[in-house]
């Protein structure tokens, strides 16, 4: 049996392998679908909904659908490219993100995702909710004003024995994201720069680190995010 | 072409989205052959003298005082645009949101390290002073804001792009490296 699937993205020929997923796929044939809880490496969670496309008229996640022969896959569509606007939007709303006087400023995907649907201002009210910061590690600041819960961090950041130094903490609207305070004094260096790496947004920092690179340096800053993907063809 | 009044103020901004409309340089020289300034801290007239075409906001609202200006200029100015972050939401002052205001008060008059002499423990309270807000608004949720020019400050070529589009009606410029958050 071929392993090889046939597929379209917007009416482009997408060549996928089995058990690649719709983001895999679109981003080996240079299709950029717009992603953020999803982090190469990791197993996808779905549950940002950005990478939401079209497909036999319902909304799917395209970072958890797997490709499959014969789909008709919309992805680049002024509908969709609301939605997804709007959910940056929700986010940039629901919590507190000050981009001047953020480190991540330049490298966060969030930030990214909104020039690159020209947000300029939110359609939603700003909430200002009340969050704290933890920074009893002394390698990390776990900043809550701009954690959007993604869960990468939990995925991404083990010990040796598979325990998350991150975890959920809380229910409902009340559901925040910390660093565990006993392995949070003892994380690595390696690791906790990792931590960094992996949280799309300002939520890690590295401690003594901050704004290290000029603006005009930082990944975002000359192209949009997704224009790596979309010039390798 | 008849030319077109611009307006401009800062309310709870801290003037540096003024200093980067400045940044437009020698172009100024250009601005000032197809538009004329009204009300604004560029040429100090401090009441509006006519109906403004466009007025450009720098800052949110944190007091009554603002709240009151950016009414007044919503009166003036046929079309209104927020530029910076402080107007868009909130900005830097915005960062007190959240923490109740006799706190704030406490900190910056009495408690904080770098009060210098306040031996009877005295808050500013004078009639003359405008009232602060409960929290600082983005000028959009307390009167329609026509356009958005995000950044901190927006760089003046969008700024610069902005005034050309408003001016001559042509769709705006927006290239990718203009609309930057900081
Ligand atoms: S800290 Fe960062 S990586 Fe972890 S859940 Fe929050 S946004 Fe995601
Ligand atoms: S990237 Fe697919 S749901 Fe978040």
């Amino acid at each position: 049996m071929s392993t090889t699937i046939r597929f379209k993205i917007d009416g482009k020929e997408i060549i996928a392998e089995k058990g690649q997923t719709i983001v895999e796929a679109a981003k080996a044939n240079g299709v950029y679908i717009p992603t953020l809880c999803n982090f190469e490496g990791l197993p996808p969670k779905g549950c940002c909904r950005m990478c939401t496309v079209k497909l036999n008229k319902r909304y799917m996640t395209a970072c958890t659908t797997p490709a499959a022969d014969g789909m008709e896959v919309e992805s680049d569509t002024p509908e969709i490219n609301d939605f997804r606007k709007g959910i940056i939007e929700l986010l940039f709303v629901s919590g507190n993100h000050f981009c001047p006087a953020c480190e991540k400023s330049g490298n966060c995907e969030l930030q990214a995702l909104a020039y690159r649907f020209k947000m300029m201002v939110p359609r939603f009210p700003f909430l200002f909710p009340q969050k704290g910061l933890d920074a009893s590690s002394p390698k990390l600041i776990k900043e809550q004003n701009r954690c959007i819960m993604c869960k990468r961090c939990i995925k991404a950041i083990k010990d040796d024995e598979g325990r998350s130094y991150f975890a959920y903490q809380y229910r409902g609207n009340k559901l925040e994201v910390i660093l565990d305070k006993k392995l949070g004094k003892e994380i690595s260096d390696a690791l906790a720069r990792k931590a960094m790496d992996t949280c799309p947004v300002g939520s890690i920092i590295y401690k003594e680190l901050g704004y290290y690179q000029p603006i005009g340096k930082r990944k975002y800053d000359k192209e949009p995010i997704g224009s790596d993907i979309e010039v390798q063809q | 072409m008849e030319k077109k009044i611009i307006a401009t103020t800062s309310l709870a901004g801290c003037f540096g989205c003024h200093m980067s409309f400045l940044d437009i340089d020698e172009r100024i020289l250009d601005l000032i052959e197809l538009v004329e300034f009204n009300k604004s801290p560029i040429d100090d007239i401090k009441n509006f003298t006519k109906q403004v075409d466009i007025g450009l906001i720098e800052g949110g609202c944190c007091n009554s005082e603002n709240i009151e200006l950016l009414k007044l200029f919503r009166e003036n100015c046929n079309i209104l645009v927020s530029f910076g972050e402080c107007a868009i939401m909130g900005g830097l002052p915005a960062l007190r949101n959240g923490i109740p205001i006799e706190e704030c008060l406490q900190e910056a008059y009495i408690d904080g390290p770098t009060v210098g002499e306040n031996k009877q423990k005295i808050l500013p309270n004078n009639e003359e002073l405008p009232m602060l807000l409960d929290k600082v608004y983005p000028c959009h949720e307390i009167v329609k804001i026509d356009y958005f020019l995000p950044g901190c400050p927006p760089r003046a070529e969008l700024i610069w792009n902005a005034l050309v589009a408003l001016v001559t009606g042509k769709e705006m410029e927006l290239p990718y490296e203009v609309v930057k958050f900081d």
